[in-house]
C-alpha cells in the first residue's frame, strides 16, 4: 500500500497550540505542503505576525522572522530585497493586516513586492480573546461589540481582497475558504498559484482565507464551518479578484 | 483496501474529520482520553475505508495519514 | 591614494555606508536629513544596491528588521519625529539582536517642533525610547569627517555585538560641508552571520529571528545575556575626546555642535588666563564615566559646565559620573537656538570669578 496522504516535511512536526477545530492548522498545512511540493523549504523565508499565529516560526520548517504587529509586509519587503531568489511569505490575521498593518499591506501591494501574503480572515481578534476586528460582521457580537457591531458606531467591515486588487502592483489575489474539503483543495491551488507567480516575479500575491474561531465565536468547530458559509461568505464572496495571468493559463 | 492511521496523542477531538467522511466511519472515541485529556478520533471499520483522505484534508493538527 | 572631497554631513554618512558594504537603505523624507536618501537613491545603483523609500518611518525600521535579520548590512535614517516612530522597531531589533545602523539628524522639538538643529533626543536614543531593558550604541559626531569614520565603524560595531547603532548628529552637522578624506576600498571585515534567516540551505535547524519568549525563565535568560553584552560594550567601546584637561579649572562637557563651540571658547578663555578643558563624549552610550570621574577628583578643577542644545539631558549623566565631587553647571538652548561663543565665554568668566 502506498501513502496517499502523509505529514508534510514543510512543517517541523511541533504540535500546534491552536484551539481544537481552529482551521489555522489546515492553512499551515497547506502552505507547508506547497513549500514542499515546490521544493523551496531550504530557501523560503516566512514572516509570522502578531496574533494567534505569532509563533508559527516553530511550525514552519523554513527560516522564519517574527514581525511586530502589522509590520510583516515591511519585514518581508526587507527580506525579499536581500534574498530575491527566496520565496518570501507573510502569514497574518485580520487584526494584523487590516487594522494596524493597513498601510504596510497597501504599500507592499502597491510596490508590487514579490512576496506572498497568507491572510487569514476569521472576523475577530483570537489571541486577545474575541475583540472586534476590521472584518467583524455587522451585528456580530464580540467582547468589544457586546451588543453587536453597529455600523453607526463601529463602521463597516473591510473587504481587503477587493481593496488591494485595485492596485497595479498586485498580480494575484484570491479569496478562498476552509469550510469544506472542496474549498480547502481550492485554497491549496490558490496558494500554489500565488507562490508560483511570486517566483516568476509577477508582483504582489495574496490569498485571503476565511477561517474559523470556535472559541471566540462561541460555536463548536463543525458549526463554525457552517458560520463561514452562511454568515461570512455573503460579506466576503469567494473568488479571484486579481490575476495578471487571466486570459493566459488560469 | 485502504488504511487510515490517527496519531491519538496529537488529536484534539475537534470532530472536523467526522462529518466529511463519505462512509461515515470516523468517530470520536468517547471511551478513551489522550494525555491532553481529549477524546481522540479514530476509524473502527477500517474495512469500509476508501482512502479518500477527506478526514485528513479537514484535520488541522496532522493527526491522520492515509494509505491505499 | 584616498581622495579629498567637500561633502555635506548627510552625504558623508551615505557614502560611508556604501564604503562599509551597506547595500540596502530604507528611508523616508524628513528635514534635515533627506540628502542621505537623495544621495543613496543615485549611489546604490552604482553598487547594485537597494534604495527603497518606505511608506513611513515605522515601515522603514521594520524593513531594516527584515533585511538585517536576513543577514545584510542595512541603513535607515531619519530625524527626531521619525525616530520617535521607529522606537517600537528599536526594541524589537534589540530583543532579536539584529545588527542595524540608524541615523538620527536631530531637529528641535517637541512635537513637530522645527527643522533647526537640537540635541533633545539624547534621552530617547541613549536611555532607550522603546519598551523594555535594552541599549543602543550611540555615536555622536561633531564634524563631517568624523561622521564618515563613525558611520563606517558603526557597521562593524553593529555586526560585532549584534546591536543597533545610532549615528547621532544634528541639523548643523548634517547640513554643513567640510572636506572629507575618503579612504581607498580597504578589505572590509566580514562578520559571519550563521544566525541570519537567509534560507536553511540544508542546515538541520531552521533559523528564527524573534523577540518573544513566553517562558519567563527563557526571557530572563535573554535579558541577562543582553545585559552582559552591554557591560562588555561599556568596558571596551567607550570613545571620548578630551582637550586641555591637565590644568583645567573649568571643564566643559559637550557633544556634537556644542563641542565645536566649546573648542573656540577654550582658546578665547586661555587668552584671558582662564584654564578651560573639554570632555567630548563620542559614544553617548557607552558613556565615558571614568574620564569624567577621574577629572572630578583633580584639585585644579573647580566646576564642570555642561552645554547642550536641550533643556538638560546629558548633564544628568555627567552629574552621575562626577558623583557630587564637584559642582556641575548647565547651560542649554532649545527651539533651534544655538549658544554663541560669547554667551558661553561670559558664563566661564563668571564661574572663574566665583560668580556662581
Amino acid at each position: 500500500m502506498e501513502k496517499v496522504f502523509k505529514i508534510t516535511k514543510g512543517l517541523t512536526g511541533v504540535p500546534m497550540h491552536y484551539c481544537p477545530g481552529c482551521t489555522h492548522g489546515i492553512v499551515h498545512r497547506l502552505v507547508a505542503e506547497v513549500l514542499e511540493e515546490m521544493d523551496v523549504i531550504e530557501s523560503a523565508i516566512g514572516v509570522s505576525s502578531v496574533g494567534c499565529t505569532y509563533n508559527n516560526y516553530d511550525y514552519f520548517a523554513c527560516d522564519m522572522l517574527q514581525a511586530a504587529h502589522g509590520r510583516a509586509p515591511a519585514v518581508a519587503t526587507g527580506v525579499k530585497r536581500v534574498h530575491p531568489g527566496s520565496l518570501v511569505f507573510t502569514y497574518q490575521g485580520d487584526g494584523d493586516l487590516a487594522a494596524i498593518g493597513t498601510a504596510e499591506i497597501v504599500h507592499a501591494a502597491a510596490r508590487g513586492e514579490r512576496i506572498t501574503t497568507i491572510f487569514v480572515n476569521n472576523a475577530i481578534y483570537g489571541m486577545t480573546s474575541g475583540q472586534m476586528a476590521p472584518t467583524t460582521l455587522i451585528g456580530q457580537v464580540t467582547t468589544t461589540t457586546p451588543f453587536g457591531r453597529d455600523a453607526a458606531i463601529h463602521g463597516y467591515p473591510i473587504r481587503m481582497s477587493e481593496m488591494l486588487s485595485t492596485l497595479d502592483g498586485a498580480a494575484f489575489i484570491q479569496r478562498v475558504s476552509m469550510h469544506d474539503v472542496r474549498n480547502v483543495r481550492e485554497a491549496k491551488k490558490a496558494i500554489t498559484k500565488a507562490f508560483r507567480l511570486q517566483s516568476e516575479g509577477a508582483g504582489f500575491t495574496m490569498v485571503e482565507i476565511l477561517s474559523t474561531c470556535p472559541t471566540n465565536w462561541g460555536i463548536d468547530p463543525v458549526g463554525s464551518l457552517e458560520w463561514i458559509k452562511e454568515m461570512m461568505i455573503p460579506q466576503y464572496p469567494l473568488g479571484v479578484y486579481k490575476d495578471v495571468t487571466a486570459g493566459g493559463d488560469k | 483496501m485502504a488504511r487510515v492511521t490517527f496519531d491519538e496523542e496529537r488529536c484534539k477531538g475537534c470532530g472536523l474529520c467526522v462529518p466529511v467522511c463519505p462512509k461515515q466511519i470516523v468517530v470520536i472515541r468517547t471511551d478513551k482520553l489522550n494525555s491532553k485529556g481529549l477524546h481522540p478520533a479514530c476509524v473502527e471499520r477500517q474495512d469500509l475505508c476508501i482512502g479518500c483522505a477527506f478526514c485528513a484534508i479537514m484535520c488541522p493538527d496532522q493527526v491522520i495519514e492515509v494509505e491505499r | 591614494m584616498s581622495n579629498r572631497v567637500l561633502m555635506k554631513g548627510n552625504e558623508a554618512i551615505a557614502e560611508a555606508a556604501v564604503k562599509a558594504g551597506c547595500r540596502h537603505y530604507f528611508g523616508y523624507p524628513i528635514t534635515p536629513q533627506t540628502e542621505i536618501a537623495h544621495y543613496l537613491a543615485k549611489r546604490m545603483k552604482d553598487v547594485d544596491g537597494v534604495f527603497l523609500q518606505a511608506e513611513s518611518e515605522v515601515a522603514a525600521i521594520n524593513m531594516v528588521y527584515g533585511a538585517a535579520g536576513a543577514g545584510a548590512r542595512v541603513l535607515t535614517s531619519s530625524s527626531s519625529p521619525g525616530i520617535s516612530l521607529k522606537q517600537e522597531g528599536f526594541s524589537y531589533i534589540a530583543g532579536a539582536e539584529i545588527p542595524s545602523v540608524v541615523v538620527n539628524v536631530m531637529r528641535c522639538g517637541p512635537g513637530l517642533g522645527g527643522i533647526l538643529p537640537a540635541q533633545g533626543d539624547y534621552f530617547q536614543c541613549v536611555k532607550g525610547g522603546g519598551h523594555g531593558d535594552y541599549k543602543n550604541l550611540v555615536l555622536a559626531a561633531s564634524g563631517v569627517q568624523e561622521l564618515f569614520s563613525l558611520t563606517m565603524e558603526a557597521f562593524d560595531l553593529a555586526d560585532k555585538y549584534r546591536i543597533l547603532v545610532v549615528i547621532l548628529a544634528d541639523g548643523t552637522i548634517g547640513q554643513m560641508m567640510e572636506p572629507v578624506i575618503i579612504p581607498e576600498d580597504t578589505d572590509m571585515k566580514i562578520f559571519d552571520k550563521p544566525w541570519a534567516a537567509s534560507g536553511k540551505k540544508g542546515g538541520n535547524v531552521h533559523h528564527t529571528i524573534k523577540s518573544i519568549y513566553i517562558d519567563p525563565v527563557v526571557l530572563e535568560g535573554l535579558n541577562n545575556r543582553l545585559q552582559s553584552k552591554y557591560r562588555e560594550i561599556e568596558a571596551n567601546e567607550v570613545r571620548v575626546e578630551t582637550s586641555a584637561l591637565e590644568d583645567a579649572e573649568i571643564v566643559i562637557t559637550a557633544f556634537g555642535t556644542c563641542a565645536r563651540i566649546a573648542k573656540n571658547v577654550i582658546k578665547e578663555a586661555a587668552r584671558e588666563g582662564i584654564k578651560v578643558g573639554l570632555i567630548r563624549p563620542i559614544t553617548l552610550w557607552p558613556f565615558p564615566v571614568e574620564i569624567i570621574s577621574e577629572t572630578a577628583r583633580k584639585d585644579s578643577v573647580k566646576a564642570f559646565l555642561d552645554i547642550e542644545l536641550n533643556a538638560g539631558q546629558m548633564v544628568e549623566d555627567v552629574r552621575l559620573a562626577v558623583n557630587g565631587k564637584k559642582e556641575v553647571l548647565f547651560h542649554g538652548r532649545t527651539g533651534g537656538m544655538i549658544p554663541s561663543q560669547e554667551e558661553i565665554l561670559d558664563i566661564v568668566r563668571r564661574i572663574a570669578g566665583g560668580g556662581f
